[in-house]
């Protein structure tokens, strides 16, 4: 081509104008991102309290939320940027083209996931924590191993809580186990079980609004776990935004902006009794 | 003696009207012959004098007791009337023997040793011995005519009601059928049948009821309404009969 | 061997070449897999999901225990069914004028349960009805697991049964009373036989549903084979287990379908109902 058409000039030119905030970009997400200049986030559906609030991540608030858009933040993505899609567990971990750039719904890193999906550095670590509920026979239980291990646990399928309850914990009545943590929920509430496992978090969360009269007995020593509780942002196998993540994860570390998130969000499980598991 | 008497016996489906006030006697040990069209309403009356379909108006007298009566139970009375249907209406998942003891059983509170004997003792009678242990299926139409008749006469019923069951059968089936009708007419056994085979009417008959439209046109002896019937209808439809053979 | 004559020996050369026929495609189609399949740019991602060798040695026993919950669940199950639709059937079908509001209740109860998907009758009845108070062990998510599957079934079944009793031809029950069977005794020795018998495929199907929707109590809480591949699944991000407890149910529901084929041609055979 010799002739240098004058409108393709002006096209190419309007074009560097809005791609401006380019040169924002932290080089590495440049390119390997789902879409060019975007940052697609998935989490779960629906996204529960406190991790997002009101099922609204765009709104930044809520701990996910807000470490989300500080993490894009890092990348060089600033809010408009942020584009939020919904999964599954399943969807998240299936084979195949993944639709979102990381994911984030509390995710638990452990050495089995790993072989089929990427997480970043962990974001948070969670004690895991005893919930019953005023009233029932379960109430004044002791915070101690062999009293718990009396009672009849819930638990989300799946979950770390889980496995620390049948590993660690081991019950003398069976487990049951529920799709979410709104099922478990219901399930203390209907006096089906007497004690539920929850992060921390979740546990504050649920004993301040969702369960009538629920109350925290304890929470575990993270050191009891075979595993820490470490949540990671999950990528696809072998994603290329993977060191970006981290690194972006590192300086907020390192910025006190991640435990100041947490702070705002999680609030701090100070005041709960550590549950001794060799009484 | 009347084994049965009708008294003014009208039924209706909607409004059609199929029996119409229609009145007849039966002795005990007689033999009636129904004759009549399709749809003279032959059916339908054995089927009211075996209350399963209730009458409109009129009386059914079984020996001194109104049947017909609304308020009485008719199971108990039901099981004194054997009624043998046109289609056999055997029970298809019970074998021959099971058809036969399951009412003595059921109803009469039978031994099971007690019914099967009976059972046997009727199969053998008829020729049917070898079938106590076959379904329905298996046996021909007349076979399972037979054995529908068997099982009507285990109940002991004082009064058989045989309606047109050799109509369904293939022509060279109907004779063992009505042989088996002969030798109860030898023993004596009160019967009313709705029937299109004439010959045979005009030879076991003791009696021969023309029926048109749900009454009784004529009632004579096999002899006088074949040969000289008093009304001009019956004589309509004998002529009809053999115009068609 | 015995000579065969013109017709044997024309269904027989027929005969072979279908039988070459239908194996040479049987086997195009078999090799089309094996070759083709592993083939596809995300076989070994999906491989390693769906059918891992090694997740599947490490989770197949307790699958298979867990299955034995579904078992159960299903042997108590199935006759409770039984007898409610039956029972429902029953009450549809009566004429008598006094027994009207059981009619009117039959047909409300077949409308209504019908028209819910059984999952939500197990949410709703299995938390919502313990949530009333109930105290333990009355409040267990067995028994009201339990009564969502038997009243969500029991409406189906009980159209399968009124079905199979409106199509026992009125001859039959005339027959019956003739011989002086009352009302009752009608249904139960000459109806009901011949209804449940001509059903029986119906009824089959529905053997072979509820074994797979026992596995709908995983949702309130029992730990059935669903449930805990379900969490193999979630601790080990790999689908096989699903793959596992799949092979699981096969191997029972394919038996009972073959067998439900086995009793249906034997009884055609014997009394050609």
């Amino acid at each position: 081509m010799k002739s240098v058409n004058p409108w393709g000039a002006v096209s190419l030119l309007s074009a560097v104008l809005m791609l401006g905030p380019v040169s924002a970009f932290g080089a590495c997400a440049d390119g390997n991102t789902l879409h060019d200049g975007r940052l697609t986030i998935a989490t779960g559906n629906p996204a529960y309290a406190p991790w997002v609030m009101d099922d609204d991540p765009a709104s930044g608030n809520g701990f996910e939320a807000a470490v989300a858009y500080a993490v894009a933040d890092a990348m060089g993505f600033d809010a408009g940027a942020v584009d939020w899609v919904r999964t599954s567990f399943d969807e998240a971990i299936q084979p195949g083209e993944k639709n979102f750039d990381f994911n984030l719904q509390q995710y638990s890193i452990n050495a089995d996931r790993e072989k089929v999906v990427d997480f970043s550095a962990p974001y948070y670590t969670t004690a895991v924590a005893v919930v019953v509920k005023e009233g029932s026979e379960a109430q004044n239980v002791e915070p101690t191993g062999s009293a718990l291990r009396k009672l009849r646990f819930g638990a989300a399928a799946g979950t770390t809580s889980q496995t620390f309850l049948s590993s660690v914990v081991m019950p003398e009545q069976d487990l049951l186990l529920y799709d979410d943590n709104a099922n478990v929920i219901a399930a203390i509430s209907a006096n089906q079980i007497d004690a539920l496992v929850f992060d921390l978090p979740s546990a504050l969360f649920a004993t301040a609004v969702q369960i009538d009269g629920g109350k925290i007995v304890g929470q575990f020593p993270v050191e009891a776990s075979i595993e820490p509780d470490n949540f990671g942002l999950l990528m696809a196998e072998g994603s290329a935004l993977k060191a970006c993540v981290d690194e972006a994860i590192t300086a907020l570390k390192e910025s006190g902006k991640l435990a100041e998130i947490e702070s705002q969000w999680l609030g701090d499980g100070a005041g709960v009794p550590l549950i001794d598991l060799e009484k | 003696m009347y084994k049965l008497r009708l008294k003014s016996v009208s039924k209706s489906f909607g409004s059609t009207r199929v029996i119409n006030n229609l009145s007849l006697e039966v002795e005990t040990g007689e033999m009636v012959c129904l004759i009549g069209a399709s749809g003279s309403g032959k059916s339908t009356l054995l089927r009211c004098i075996n209350l399963l379909e209730p009458v409109d108006h009129g009386e059914i007298w079984l020996d001194d007791f109104d049947i017909a009566e609304p308020a009485l139970d008719p199971d108990p009375i039901r099981k004194r009337i054997g009624l043998v249907f046109q289609s056999f209406n055997l029970f298809p998942h019970l074998s021959v023997l099971e058809n036969i003891t399951l009412a003595p059983c059921k109803v009469n509170g039978k031994s099971k040793k007690d019914a099967q004997d009976h059972a046997i003792e009727l199969l053998e009678r008829f020729g049917l011995a070898d079938k106590a242990g076959t379904y329905p299926d298996h046996l021909s139409g007349g076979q399972q005519q037979r054995v529908a008749i068997v099982r009507t006469l285990a109940m002991q019923p004082e009064l058989l009601l045989l309606d047109e069951i050799t109509s369904a059968l293939d022509p060279e089936l109907v004779g063992e059928v009505l042989d088996v009708v002969r030798t109860l007419k030898a023993q004596q056994m009160t019967m009313v049948l709705a029937t299109h085979e004439m010959a045979f009417a005009r030879e076991a008959a003791d009696r021969v009821c023309f029926l048109d439209h749900g009454s009784v046109v004529e009632i004579a002896s096999p002899d006088q309404l074949f040969t000289q019937p008093a009304e001009a209808r019956t004589r309509e439809f004998l002529a009809r009969l053999l115009a068609e053979r | 061997m015995p000579k065969l004559n013109r017709r044997q020996l024309h269904d027989q050369a027929i005969r072979r070449r279908s039988l070459v026929i239908s194996s040479a495609s049987l086997f195009a189609v078999c090799a089309g897999l094996v070759l083709l399949v592993p083939m596809a740019p995300g076989w070994t991602a999906v491989k390693n999901s769906f059918f891992n060798w090694d997740v599947l040695v490490k989770t197949f026993p307790k699958l298979l225990s867990a299955f034995v919950v579904d078992l159960k669940i299903f042997l108590w199950s199935a006759p409770l069914i039984f007898v409610l639709s039956l029972a429902i059937a029953l009450a549809r079908n009566t004429r008598r004028p006094a027994l009207f509001p059981l009619r009117l209740f039959g047909a409300l109860y077949t409308d209504v349960l019908r028209g819910v998907p059984v999952i939500l009758l197990v949410y709703l009845i299995g938390f919502g009805i313990p949530g009333l108070g109930l105290p333990r062990p009355y409040n267990s998510p067995y028994i009201w697991g339990t009564v969502a599957l038997v009243l969500g079934y029991s409406a189906y079944v009980a159209e399968v049964f009124r079905a199979g009793i409106e199509s026992v031809h009125a001859s039959q029950s005339a027959a019956a009373r003739s011989l002086g069977l009352s009302e009752s005794a009608t249904m139960r020795y000459v109806v009901l036989p011949q209804a449940i018998r001509r059903q029986i495929p119906a009824l089959m199907n529905f053997v072979i549903a509820l074994l797979k929707d026992v596995a709908l109590l995983s949702f309130i809480g029992p730990i059935e084979i669903l449930r805990q591949a379900n969490v193999y699944k979630s601790l080990m991000a790999n689908f096989t287990p699903y793959v596992g407890a799949a092979i699981i149910f096969l191997c029972v529901t394919i038996p009972v379908t073959r067998y439900a084929d086995y009793l249906l041609a034997r009884q055609r055979r014997e009394r050609s109902v």
